[in-house]
């Protein structure tokens, strides 16, 4: 008994105050800015092992960007990855960074389906569906509850079965083998429900895109209310990112006001 | 003589491999491991050469620290002795040829499909319809539990055939997760698509399985990893050792519910990967290791960070250890579960901690030695009861040994001599082989390529494909309550083996 309270005092004061503020360390790649240099761009563009960058003008797509940075090695003028970890949003068509872009990735509220706030404002419950997903998104996600992150402090939280759940999370460019399981799972979640995709395999299929083992026929009859790229996505990009869906910061500002 | 002698990471012209008939290559490779446990089958596998097919297999001994390599030609159509008749461990090789190839294995006692590959030879044979071993009884009933699991992790199915609360059998079910990785490496051509697939193989082994394919493509091309690649690469790897390791404690403490242990090493593997991200840009270690780079140069900045957090680490985690081991309550749930035999080890041919955990010497570290293990003088951790127990004190240990190699490596800081060249095309019709020593155990990677230098076969074998098994038989008369400690005191890959 003493042992554990012994050990309790040690650890400290683990859990991050603002999850909305907080800086990660050292060289982390996040958010791209491209600049207006001009650089040899079909080179640029033959670098890229994920086919995300696009020229004339040049433009990375964070859907499909697998964050290795070596478009930022090579080109360090061109292209720098900022530590900017908040780069969920809903729209798809937001998470192409053109050249000079420099505002951030954001959730757009108008866009947003009404219900969401009304309905999974105070509580969001999510059912984790990885469909070939490599075991990275799915750790930083569990990583999203540790301690540390605590995304449960905000009424967050992943559930065993899908008729608790309010929506389903998919990782992994969707296997053929596992897309028939992925339907009975969404089919199960009773209405209304999200789909959240975590990490650039989910959103566009990633390296494995053009594989003849996916099917991602799922995400053509569905409407996808959150996207969270990263390879694998960080912690702090899925909390924020779920945070805005379900407009919880003006929560969080009457507590950390800035 | 009817094989070659290669070592760990060699190149060698394909033609060197002494072909043989089917009778004298059933022969050669099962006569090499019966009687003879210091030797297992890391890799068996085919190709399409013209209009057969080309088995290749490689026995790795532990002794002399040598792979025997050799090969046979095989009409599609054929019927062949099964080398399981005689020996378990080539039973999921034997499986994967047969569902990639639709040869037939005569005497093989399950030839069931291993991962509904997207490019297997039945297509008729779907996921939906696996054929389950099934026990008929009045007392007896199935648990199925899958694809899509309880908590956040990947998908597989398990089936139990159970007595009451205690399981009789399980048989595990996988394929949920093929992605046709190794097509993938043939039909992506630059280095650095491939090297990003190596990544993305299995998530938690980034560094151990991109640093097999590194090696092997270095090793292909000719060139030789300065001593500040080799550090890179060793260091990194040792740190993934440390933080799955931590975060597996964490995963067992959960099952156990014993929620003080769960939280604190959950926290404690934090700053561990933080530091990889702080090096080179990713919780995960994804984008660290290339082949011919050193795409993030070790500074004594880095070094005095690792130190610090080190310092910060040690007391905490041997804290909660020690308690963790004394506590009655958590050691009655330990102790003598899921308990493998050493001669069931041995016999299914596991490899890594599972080995180690019933008291088997394999580690690739010692067997095969590469890059910097030599000057480290390892020496693997053993248990001998092949229980949860077993697994929890490996990986305790091996947590401190890794941080003694990270400690030691510092001292040493090498000199940044790497310039970063492009790697030139890889050798024509060559074979090679690279075994790294993961913290699951050993990843296998081959290649072979063709009289232009291109890639025609890049085969991946991770430790999972071994160790499935092993938790299969783990979980026999325990309670079906028990299951989730034994899993995850294994915690394999799904991924890595569903490729």
């Amino acid at each position: 008994m003493f042992d554990n309270l012994k050990i309790v005092f040690h650890q400290g004061k683990q859990f991050i105050p603002d999850v909305t503020t907080a800086k990660v360390p050292g060289i982390y790649r996040g958010r791209p800015i491209i600049s207006g240099v001009q650089v040899n761009e079909a080179e640029l563009q033959g670098l890229c092992p994920a086919n995300a960058i696009a020229t004339k003008p040049v433009s990375i797509d964070l859907g499909k960007c697998t964050f290795c940075g070596e478009c930022a090695l090579r080109f360090p003028e061109k292209i720098t990855f900022t530590t900017d970890y908040k780069i969920s949003t809903n729209e798809r068509e937001r998470l192409i960074i053109k050249e000079g872009d420099e505002k951030p990735v954001e959730v757009n509220p108008e866009t947003v389906r009404r219900e969401i706030h009304q309905v999974f404002g105070r509580s969001l419950k999510l059912r984790q569906v990885s469909a070939g997903g490599d075991n990275s998104c799915e750790w930083e996600l569990n990583a999203a509850i540790n301690v540390q992150f605590d995304m449960g402090r905000f009424g967050i939280e992943f559930v065993a079965s899908p008729r608790h759940a309010d929506g389903i999370v998919i990782t992994g460019p969707i296997t053929e083998n596992m897309a028939e399981p992925l339907r009975i799972a969404y089919d199960a979640v009773p209405d209304p429900k999200i789909i959240v995709l975590v990490g650039t395999d989910a959103i566009s299929g990633g390296l494995f895109a053009d594989s003849p083992a996916i099917d991602r026929g799922f995400l053509d009859q569905y409407p996808v209310d959150l996207y969270i790229p990263g390879n694998p996505a960080h912690p702090l990009t899925i909390i924020n990112g779920l945070l805005d869906l379900t407009r919880k910061k003006e929560l969080i500002r009457l507590i950390h006001p800035v | 003589m009817n094989y070659i002698r290669i070592t760990n990471h060699q190149t060698i012209p394909v033609s060197d491999i002494p072909e043989l008939d089917y009778k004298s290559f059933f022969e050669l490779n099962t006569g090499f491991i019966i009687d003879h446990p210091e030797r297992h089958c890391v890799n068996y596998f085919g190709y399409h050469e013209d209009n057969h097919i080309k088995l290749i297999c490689c026995i790795a001994d532990d002794e002399t620290h040598e792979i025997y390599v050799s090969s046979c030609c095989t009409a599609i159509q054929s019927k062949l002795q099964a080398f399981t008749s005689k020996l378990l461990c080539f039973e999921k090789f034997e499986r994967e040829i047969h569902e990639n190839f639709g040869l037939d294995f005569i005497d093989h006692p399950w030839l069931k499909p291993v991962r509904y590959a997207f490019n297997r030879a039945d297509k008729t044979k779907t996921i939906a319809n696996y054929p389950f071993f099934k026990i008929e009884g009045e007392e007896l009933h199935e648990v199925g539990v899958g694809p899509i699991h309880a908590g956040v992790i990947e998908p597989g199915h398990f089936r139990f055939i159970c007595n009451g609360e205690q399981i009789l059998h399980l048989e595990i079910q996988l394929g949920y997760q093929h992605r046709g990785i190794e097509s993938l490496f043939l039909k992506k051509k630059s280095i650095l698509e491939r090297a990003t697939l190596a990544e993305n193989i299995a998530g938690d082994t980034v560094v151990g399985h991109t640093s097999a394919f590194s090696y092997l493509w270095e090793s292909l091309c000719g060139y030789q990893a300065s001593r500040d690649m080799h550090f890179s690469r060793i260091l990194a790897l040792e740190m993934e050792r440390m933080a799955i390791h931590t975060g597996d404690l964490s995963a067992v403490c959960t099952d156990i519910a014993y929620q003080l242990g769960s939280s604190v090493y959950g926290r404690l593997r934090t700053p561990l990967i933080n530091f990889m991200q702080e090096w080179g840009g990713n919780r995960l270690s994804k984008g660290l290791i290339r082949p011919g780079r050193d795409q993030f140069p070790f500074t004594s900045g880095l070094a005095e960070r690792i130190k610090n957090i080190f310092d910060a680490f040690e007391p905490d985690f041997n804290e909660i250890s020690d308690e963790l081991l004394k506590l009655p309550s958590v050691l009655s749930r330990l102790e003598r579960t899921g308990v493998v035999t050493p001669a069931d080890v041995q016999e299914i041919g596991a490899v890594g901690m599972t080995a180690r955990m019933a008291g088997i010497n394999r580690d690739i570290r010692t067997s095969h030695p590469y890059s910097l293990y030599p000057e480290l003088n390892h020496e693997p951790i053993l248990k001998h009861h092949g229980d949860v127990y077993s697994r929890v004190l490996i990986r305790r240990q091996e947590v401190n040994q890794s941080m003694a190699y990270v400690r030691d490596l510092l001292n040493q800081l090498p000199e940044q001599t790497t310039t970063n060249t492009e790697l030139g095309k890889p050798k024509a019709n060559s074979f090679t082989l690279s075994m790294i020593e993961g913290w699951r155990g050993e990843i296998c990677h081959c290649a072979i390529t063709n009289e232009k230098g291109d890639l025609v076969l890049y085969k991946i074998k991770d430790p999972s494909f071994h160790n499935w098994l092993a938790l299969a038989l783990s979980v026999r008369n325990n309670e079906i309550s028990d299951f989730p400690i034994c899993n995850k005191s294994f915690n394999l890959s799904y991924s890595g083996h569903d490729l």
